[in-house]
């Protein structure tokens, strides 16, 4: 992969008032997840309700940016034209430290990527937006989150 | 061995096709509904059920009305069985409850698509439509590769066992000369060669779109008896949906159809060692490989090995997919998942020709839909 991933023509996500607090976070290179304040559960996707209780005490709070990464891919044939340009690319499921997993878009370390490794947040411009990409977090490195 | 539950009367069956031209959803839909009920020896009018399948495009609401009018029927049950991959097996256990309950006595369940060249993307507005697609996941094929990867590094399983299942599928589908895959057979070789789609997953471990139908007629075991066709008997189902994106699969490695299955083989008093006929759902082999494991056939992660020490054709000690499976017959959408149950009504009616197994006493049926999240599981019983 070595195209210029800013320029890609990829489809940005479908925003809605609900999920905007999460797409301004990732706009300023912050992951935000809700959280319960019935059960205390962590919870991704943005919802109404808590997918746990049920509770409607939802509140937005900043994720730790770490991850463990439960599976990937790489990706060869799209199912999207847009992202044609950048095959083939890796996408995965990270499991964040509060709990939940999201799918995310997974740049590439100086290792082989091995399910169990440990990501960090990497907000990266894909397609004229900020998304919140991870990346691994490389041996012996202790690196923040942005 | 429990009680019927109803009994599969009739079955229908378009040869698949890669692309239809100027053909509706809908004139394929009356084509198979017309085959199945033949089949059954049952006049149009006897048909006071309708179970279909969502029309993504052409006809967005009001599905049931939409085809019982363009059928000629007025059925005093009809529903929409939404379930993806197991919508179809989902529908014969529908339509026995609704029997059961009183609603109609002799019901349709019928499934078809026509494939046009440039088909329009999905105007989604859903949860993977906003947090998969933006970060490069469309499609269902990464979702199976992500499962995939995950059975290999938790069990060691190897791309040689997932090829396996792409294999076998191939040389039964030699037997069925309405399969699109008919005289062209791949053996493991050809599976593990073909281009990498989204790693670990081959072009050859996924199915073919193709357009196709298929349709069957459930009625009550009692009025079956009066019927032309040696019926089949619904012994036992199972049923569970957890989830839709396959970030938010409870597990990677295991799904939904392990408590289906174990519900079908608990109603019908069977065990899955019992099965004269495996019929399992198979749009990737991860998905074959997972409801083998979930089956109890074999213990988790050891489908490889479980594969390698049988015999998976109609003269083999465990056939499985004798109509060539989706991977072998093509996958004409939602109808997909009905050719489990038309093979499996072949079979157990001792109609399937040159591909026909031995026994044929009772046969396991597995539906599954969306990222292994909608699970419907049928235990069959010949009359």
């Amino acid at each position: 992969m070595s195209v210029d991933l800013k320029t890609l023509k990829t489809p940005g996500p479908t925003i809605t008032a609900l999920t905007k607090p999460f797409w301004d976070a990732a706009a300023e290179g912050r992951l935000t997840i809700q959280h319960c304040e019935d059960c205390g559960k962590a919870v991704f996707y943005p919802r109404p309700i808590c997918p746990h209780c049920w509770s409607k005490r939802l509140v937005w709070k900043d994720a730790s940016g770490r991850g463990r990464l439960k599976s990937f891919s790489e990706v060869y044939k799209p199912g999207h034209p847009g992202w044609l340009p950048a095959a083939p690319y890796v996408v995965g499921l990270i499991e964040l430290a509060e709990g939940p997993t999201m799918l995310s878009f997974i740049l590439a370390g100086t290792r082989p990527l091995q399910i169990g490794d440990m990501l960090l947040l990497a907000p990266t411009a894909i397609g004229g937006r900020v998304l919140p990409a991870f990346k691994p977090i490389e041996p012996g490195a202790e690196e923040k989150p942005q | 061995m429990s009680r019927s539950k109803g009994a599969i009367v009739g079955i229908g069956e378009l040869k698949p096709r890669r692309l239809t031209s100027g053909v509706t959803t809908l004139e394929m839909i009356a084509e198979v509904s017309r085959l199945a009920v033949l089949d059954a020896g049952l006049e149009p009018a006897a048909i006071d059920g309708l179970l279909v399948g969502p029309q993504v495009g052409e006809t967005p609401q009001h599905v049931p009305a939409t085809i019982a009018e363009y059928l000629g029927l007025a059925p005093t049950m009809a529903n929409v069985v939404d379930l993806g991959g197991a919508s179809g097996a989902g529908m014969v256990w529908r339509a026995a409850a609704a029997i059961e309950a009183g609603m109609c006595e002799a019901v349709l369940c019928v499934l078809g698509n026509n494939r046009e060249e440039a088909a329009p993307r999905s105007p989604n507005r859903n949860p993977i439509r906003e947090f998969d697609v933006p970060f490069g996941a469309s499609g269902a094929n990464i979702s199976y590769a992500l499962l995939m990867q995950a059975h290999m590094a938790a069990y060691g399983s190897t791309a040689r066992d997932f090829a396996m299942i792409a294999a076998a599928a191939r040389a039964n589908a030699q037997l069925n000369r309405d399969a699109i895959f008919y005289s062209k057979p791949a053996d493991v070789e050809a599976v593990l060669a073909s281009p990498m789609i989204a790693s670990p997953l081959h072009l050859l471990e996924i199915v073919m779109p193709v357009a196709g139908g298929e349709a069957v007629v459930v009625t009550s075991a009692q009025r079956a008896r009066s019927l032309r066709r040696p019926p089949v008997h619904l012994l036992g189902a199972g049923e569970k949906v957890t989830h839709r994106a396959v970030s938010q699969a409870p597990s990677l490695t295991s799904g939904p159809l392990k408590s289906a299955m174990a519900r079908a083989f608990q109603q019908s008093g069977t065990h899955a060692d019992e099965m004269d006929l495996l019929s399992l759902y198979d749009c990737y082999t991860i998905m074959v490989a997972t409801t083998i494991e979930d089956a109890g056939l074999c213990a988790p992660g050891q489908f490889g090995a479980w594969l390698g020490d049988r015999d998976l054709s109609h003269k083999g000690d465990k056939p499985l997919n004798t109509h060539g499976g989706q991977l072998g017959f093509g996958q004409p959408d939602l109808a997909g998942g009905m050719t489990h149950v038309v093979e499996a009504v072949r079979q157990l009616r001792g109609e399937a020709g040159e591909r026909q197994i031995g026994k044929a006493g009772l046969a396991l049926v597995t539906g599954n839909g969306a990222t292994m999240s909608e699970a419907t599981a049928l235990v069959l019983g010949a009359a």
